[in-house]
Parts: structure tokens; sequence; C-alpha cells
């Protein structure tokens, strides 16, 4: 799994650090989503997807 | 799908149970994420998804900023690639609204003639803009709430042209923004004392009006408007029905106008099931679990649904409420029995202001500075009501606010939020 992030269209909710907080992270000073990892392994897979599903601003997507 | 030899197959143990074919009425974010929860969660069964506009399923919040303001072609604004929806398996209607629905077959009927029958049905219809009396086909009045609408009112935006926004909501005071960035002279009026008052406090409010007030935009607020002057139309001619010259205060004042912008709010479009028997009071009626009746379901902004944590029904308006209480409705249609009960989230950028609010800031809340400053614009403010924190809000300090949410999700089931 690859994860793609848009960072122009983040909106700073932060949805995705809920779902995900072991791939996902905020920048301290304008809450731009941080990718920590851009292959999360298999276990993590899920609450990926749940941030995908997640995101308000339609910022993040999954390539196999 | 078949049952397994051994007979206690989980897969055809949720099949037993889910729905043989689901219609979601309307697609926009909330009916979108319902046939993407569905599919999440394992369902196999048929998808229908009705939508009365031409377009793929497209996101409202950017509409009034990046797509208002050119930084974004339509496109951009686009809920999924045309790959993701192919991939869901469901079958798109689009292009034609629904006009009716057979509570009891559950079957809706089309403008089109067409009758779609499901054993699940979700409504999805979002609400529809608010109009001011008197400004029907008056050229150069806008509401704002589809992406056509986004595209006709940005095709108005010429940098020498007089706009007046209508309403000092969220919505209302993005547009003001977004316009005031293209060059335009831009007028913001509305009966409160300051922008988005009713969902931010008197201070924070301030704080977002002496932030429009240094942008250039003009306020005109503590008048309620009383409608729209306009040009006398011509008959047979493109000039028929006029065009707008201003607005009218309620005092009389005009302000003058070649553009308005009217977002005084929005009703849930539920005109279509006034015969169904479904119980609609601003919204429709649904039980905790977003139940309107059997087999029939409302999610987003549609749906007033029973907060067990407030003890009362509610109906909102936001962006992650749709995605939110999709996922709640597709995991009730799948046998989960689970009240929805979310915290309220929405955020705003105007200029350079990023705002999230997590939970809600009644009348009369007190306001607590908790973290950076007020006067810097870089803030989190909590919110505190009868006693209990209802709400945590931050200006610029997006991160550091999300990990101040805790603080409603802690005191939220004991608290009274008022809208």
């Amino acid at each position: 799994m690859k994860v793609v992030i848009e960072e122009d269209k983040c909106c700073a909710a932060g949805q995705c650090v809920a779902a995900a907080p072991d791939v996902f992270d905020q920048r301290d000073d304008d809450g731009i989503v941080v990718l920590l990892t851009v292959h999360p392994p298999d276990d993590l897979a899920e609450g990926v997807r749940d941030a995908v599903a997640m995101c308000p601003a339609v910022a993040i997507r999954v390539e196999q | 799908m078949s049952v397994g030899n051994d007979g206690t197959d989980r897969v055809a143990e949720a099949s037993a149970t889910a729905p043989g074919r689901v219609l979601v009425v309307g697609a926009s974010a909330a009916g979108l994420a319902t046939v993407e929860a569905l599919r999440r969660k394992g369902y196999e069964g048929a998808i229908t998804v009705l939508g009365d506009e031409p377009h793929a399923p497209y996101d409202r919040p950017p509409l009034s900023k990046q797509v208002l303001s050119g930084a974004w072609e339509p496109g951009r604004a686009a809920l999924r690639t045309a790959a993701a929806l192919t991939a869901l398996d469901a079958a798109f209607v689009l292009g034609d609204a629904a006009v009716g629905l057979d509570t009891a077959t559950r079957t809706v009927r089309t403008r089109a003639g067409r009758e779609l029958t499901a054993d699940a049905v979700v409504i999805a219809t979002g609400v529809r803009p608010r109009t001011l009396p008197g400004s029907a086909g008056l050229w150069g009045v806008h509401v704002l709430r589809s992406l056509d609408d986004a595209l006709a009112l940005r095709a108005a935006l010429v940098p020498t042209a007089r706009l007046v926004v209508v309403g000092e909501g969220v919505l209302g005071s993005e547009i003001a923004a977004t316009a005031r960035t293209l060059g335009l002279d831009v007028t913001l009026a509305g009966p409160l004392d300051a922008p988005m008052a009713l969902q931010v406090g008197p201070v924070v409010s301030a704080a977002l009006a002496g932030l429009h007030r240094e942008n250039g935009v003009r306020l005109r607020f503590g008048a309620g408007v009383a409608g729209v002057t306009g040009t006398a139309g011509v008959a047979g001619t493109a000039g028929e029905h006029g065009r707008v010259t201003g607005v009218r205060l309620a005092g009389g004042e005009v302000l003058p106008a070649d553009v308005v912008v009217v977002a005084i709010g929005a009703v849930p479009a539920t005109e279509w099931l006034a015969d169904s028997g479904l119980g609609l009071d601003n919204g429709v009626v649904c039980d905790s679990r977003c139940r309107a009746a059997d087999g029939i379901y409302a999610v987003g902004d549609v749906a007033r649904f029973h907060h067990e944590h407030l003890g009362r029904a509610v109906r909102l308006e936001n962006r992650t409420n749709a995605t939110e209480q999709a996922a709640a409705v597709a995991g009730t249609i799948l046998g989960e029995d689970r009240p929805y009960v979310p915290v309220p989230y929405f955020w705003t950028d105007q200029f350079d202001a990023k705002l999230q609010i997590h939970g809600v800031i009644p009348a009369g809340a007190e306001i607590e500075v908790v973290e950076g400053d007020l006067a810097a614009r870089r803030f989190v403010a909590r919110f505190t009501h009868a006693g209990a924190v209802t709400g945590v809000l931050g200006w610029n300090m997006p991160k550091q606010t999300r990990l101040r949410r805790q603080d409603v999700v802690d005191a939220f089931p004991v608290t009274a939020l008022a809208h």
C-alpha cells in the first residue's frame, strides 16, 4: 500500500491522525498533514482506509 | 455468496441479514460516503445512487473558497476519481430527481418517471438555500450551494463589481473573504453584530470582524435585510427580469450592488417526501440509529436524528457529519445496533485565518484562552456553559485544537448543548 497526500487540499481537521496515528501527523505551525510513512505495513492498512474515508477534504488516497 | 460447508461462514451469516438492494437518494458527500462505508464493511449487494444533478459526486467546502476564487478548476472538487467510483460497483443514476417515496414498498419515483425499489432506502437529499422574497429571476442575485451556483457566481465576480453578501454566517463570511481577495468592493450585511456571531460567540466574532475590516470588507451589521432593488425587466429580452441594483435594509437604507449573494441559511430538501408518511420537522425525523421508518434511513444535512447524549433531536449541517453519519447508517443497515452520538466539528478558512470548532458554543458561554494569544490571532479557546466544557475553538492552531477536543468529549454526555 502506498499513501499519497495532497497538501494543498488538506483542511487540517486532523481526522487522519485520529484514524491512523502511526501513519499521519499534523505540522505544529499550520496543522497540515504530515505523512510519517509512505508504505504502511499491513496491520495499519485498515486505519489508513478509515483515514481516506473520513478525510473531509479528500486529501488522502491509496495506491496499491 | 454461498453458505460454507460448516454452516458457520461469517460472510454468509452477514448476508442473511443484509438487504439485497440499497438505494441512496442523493449523490453528494453523505450519499457517496454511505456507499463507500457499505462496501468497506463488506456489503456485496446491489447499490443504486440517484442524484438530481448531472455531475459526479463533488465536495462543497471548496465551492466558497478554491472554486469560487478560481484557484481550483471545478474538477478538483470531485469527491473521487472515475476509477474509484467504478470500483464501488454501484449504479449511479444522475440528472434525475426523486419526486416521491412509497414508504411501504420502499419505492422512489423520479422526475423522469423511473421507479426504483430497494430493501433499504437512504435519504441524502441535503438542503436548499433560502432565498430573499422578490429576488427570483433578477439578474445578479446568487446563492451558493451547488457547483453550478459556484461557477455562475465566479463568472459574476469581476474586480470592478460591487458585491453585497447578505448573511453573516459561515458561508456568507467565506464568500465575502474570497471575493475581497479577488479585489471586489465587498459589503457583508446581516442582523447580528459580527461575522459568525451565532457560531463562535462575541469574542471570536469580534476578532473576525476586525480581520474582515482590515482586509477592506465593509461591514453593515445590526440591520435585517428587507429585500433587493432592481431595474424593471423588458419582456422578451435577455433582461426580461431586470438586474439587481442594491440590497434594501429593514430601515429603508439601500446598499448599492452589482452582484448580490444571499447566504441566509438553508432548508432541508424534503418536499419530495411530503406524501411519504415520514416524520418531517426541519429535516427527516429519525431515531438515534438514523432510521426514519422500517428500512428507511436519513443521512447528512437532511437528517434530524435523536442524539442520545444530548437527549434531543439535532440536525447537523457540516462536512464531517456527512461522512460520520454515513458510516453509522451503513452499520445500521448491516445490522449493527449503535446510536449515532457525534461531537460536532466544522472549520472555516477566511483570509489567513483557519478556524476549527469542536463541540458547540452556546449563547452566553464563557471563553478561556488555553493556548496561544488572542491578540496575535493564534490561539485555542475553551468554552464553558453551565459549568461544563461545550466546545473548543482554534484560530491558526489546528493541531493544538484537535489535541484539546478531548475536553469536549469528557464533558459531552452530561452537557446540554444549544445550537
